[in-house]
């Protein structure tokens, strides 16, 4: 196991989203050996990319206390590994959500500075309701690039899917088209990540946990034998298959939500002063055998 | 005077109800050309039920009532009318999935077939305070 003299470190990694090995993704084991796999690159080898999701940027609040630092701390954490990750996507809400443009635009410049930070350079960015619903996506757009576009790592075909930019929380016709022809260019075996904010399946409609055409973008995606699907959002870990297609929700950096239907009404976890940054956190997946090993860690443990 | 359903039904639903026809009834009854009308048979058994208007508002964060009480089996159109932005009004419970957009009301009919509490929220993201933009629909025995 190339990490293993490491594993301390990456534990500590882990305190601050999720930790994601390339070997532990469908697929991604076998694609390099089975001939005709129809990936683009074919250069499969081990690595690990981190995911972390809904900063909230610019949430002040008692969910969260140290709001201001909480972000900062992060970007530290993961500085000081000595393993450094191929590169780092934020699945959405990268900023609070405000009415006053203006706000929006400086958060979002306070935020990309911020991570600029990172010894990692490869940052992969996508929107969250709080960023794009309000604006359909501008100020999104022209401080970090297109909502969804798809990229190749290693032997692995990666794709972002835009549902938060229609504030009904749709993808649409136009991207669902390009999606069904960007999968197109790769084969039905091809190891592919899905990169989103909502789930794409009903977790729980009545919070709002969905994607208004989910079940067709999901339509699109079962053809292929190897697809991952990671998520945010829900603020907490959460595991969840339609058919062959594992989708895995991310924690926050900011605050913690309940579980699905736990409460009369959805609200954030209080924070708890003699648990600081409880329930904000971290997930390593890896393969071992062929089967999918998830750990969880807390991000006051990091 | 012989009762002619289907050309009440025209002029009634267009004013704010729906009649229902038969045990079967939930839809819309159809408006009918007056020729058309004295062709018709002697209506079956008909039962009439107009639809008991709830008028809801929608602003940011708020519906007002935000609790909205109806009985099992008792058919319902909701009112809805937004005074600042486009909101949204999902119980999916009930499929009840509709837009409120300013300058204009949006009607939707439902017949509540269960008792339960059943959440309903704005499903168009609205800001600072639309996760709070949430009610509930009580349906009583």
């Amino acid at each position: 196991m190339p990490f293993q003299h490491s594993r301390r470190q990456l534990l500590k990694l882990m305190g601050v989203g999720g930790v994601v090995f390339a070997s532990g993704l469908a697929g991604a084991g076998e694609s390099g050996k089975r001939k005709g796999a129809g990936h683009p690159s074919g250069n499969q080898r081990d690595f690990f990319f981190l995911q972390l999701s809904d900063t909230h940027w610019g949430f002040q609040g008692p969910p969260n206390p140290q709001a201001e630092t909480t972000l900062r701390q992060a970007v530290a954490t993961i500085n000081a590994v000595d393993l450094q990750p191929d590169f780092i996507v934020f699945t959405g809400d990268l900023t609070h959500t405000t009415d006053n443009k203006d706000v929006r635009h400086t958060r979002m410049a306070e935020f990309r500075k911020i991570v600029s930070d990172l010894r990692v350079k490869d940052l992969r960015f996508m929107p969250g309701e709080h960023d794009a619903s309000l604006d359909a996506g501008d100020a999104f757009k022209k401080h970090f690039g297109s909502p969804y576009y798809a990229f190749d790592h290693k032997g692995i075909h990666f794709v972002t899917v835009d549902n938060v930019s229609d504030p009904k929380g749709a993808v649409g016709d136009a991207q669902r088209d390009w999606l069904a022809g960007d999968l197109k260019k790769v084969g039905k075996d091809a190891p592919i990540v899905v990169f989103t904010h909502r789930p794409l399946f009903d977790l729980y409609p009545s919070w709002d946990w969905a994607t208004q055409d989910g079940a067709k973008v999901v339509d699109i995606l079962l053809p292929y034998r190897n697809v991952t699907v990671f998520y945010g959002h829900i603020h907490q870990e959460h595991h969840h298959t339609t058919d062959h297609i594992p989708h895995h929700s991310a924690k926050s950096l900011m605050f913690p939500l309940p579980a699905p239907g736990s409460v009369a009404k959805k609200q954030p976890i209080p924070w708890d002063p003699a648990q600081p940054f409880k329930g904000l956190g971290y997930r390593q997946v890896e393969e071992k055998d062929k089967n999918v090993n998830i750990e969880e860690l807390s991000l006051s443990e990091a | 005077m012989r009762l002619r359903p289907w050309r009440l039904a025209g002029r009634v639903g267009l004013a704010a109800g729906l009649l229902l026809f038969g045990q079967r009834g939930s839809r819309l009854a159809p408006e009918r050309s007056a020729s058309a009308a004295e062709q018709q048979p002697a209506a079956p058994q008909v039962a009439v039920a107009v639809a008991r208007v709830i008028k809801v508002t929608a602003k940011k964060f708020e519906f007002k009532p935000s609790v909205i009480t109806v009985k099992k089996g008792e058919l319902v159109e909701l009112e809805l009318t937004t005074s600042d932005r486009r909101h949204g009004f999902d119980a999916p419970d009930l499929k009840i999935h509709a837009e409120i957009k300013p300058g204009a009301p949006t009607r939707v009919q439902f017949k509540p077939d269960k008792a339960g509490h059943f959440v309903f929220h704005c499903s168009v993201f609205c800001g600072d305070g639309h996760e709070e933009m949430t009610g509930e629909i009580v349906v009583a025995e």
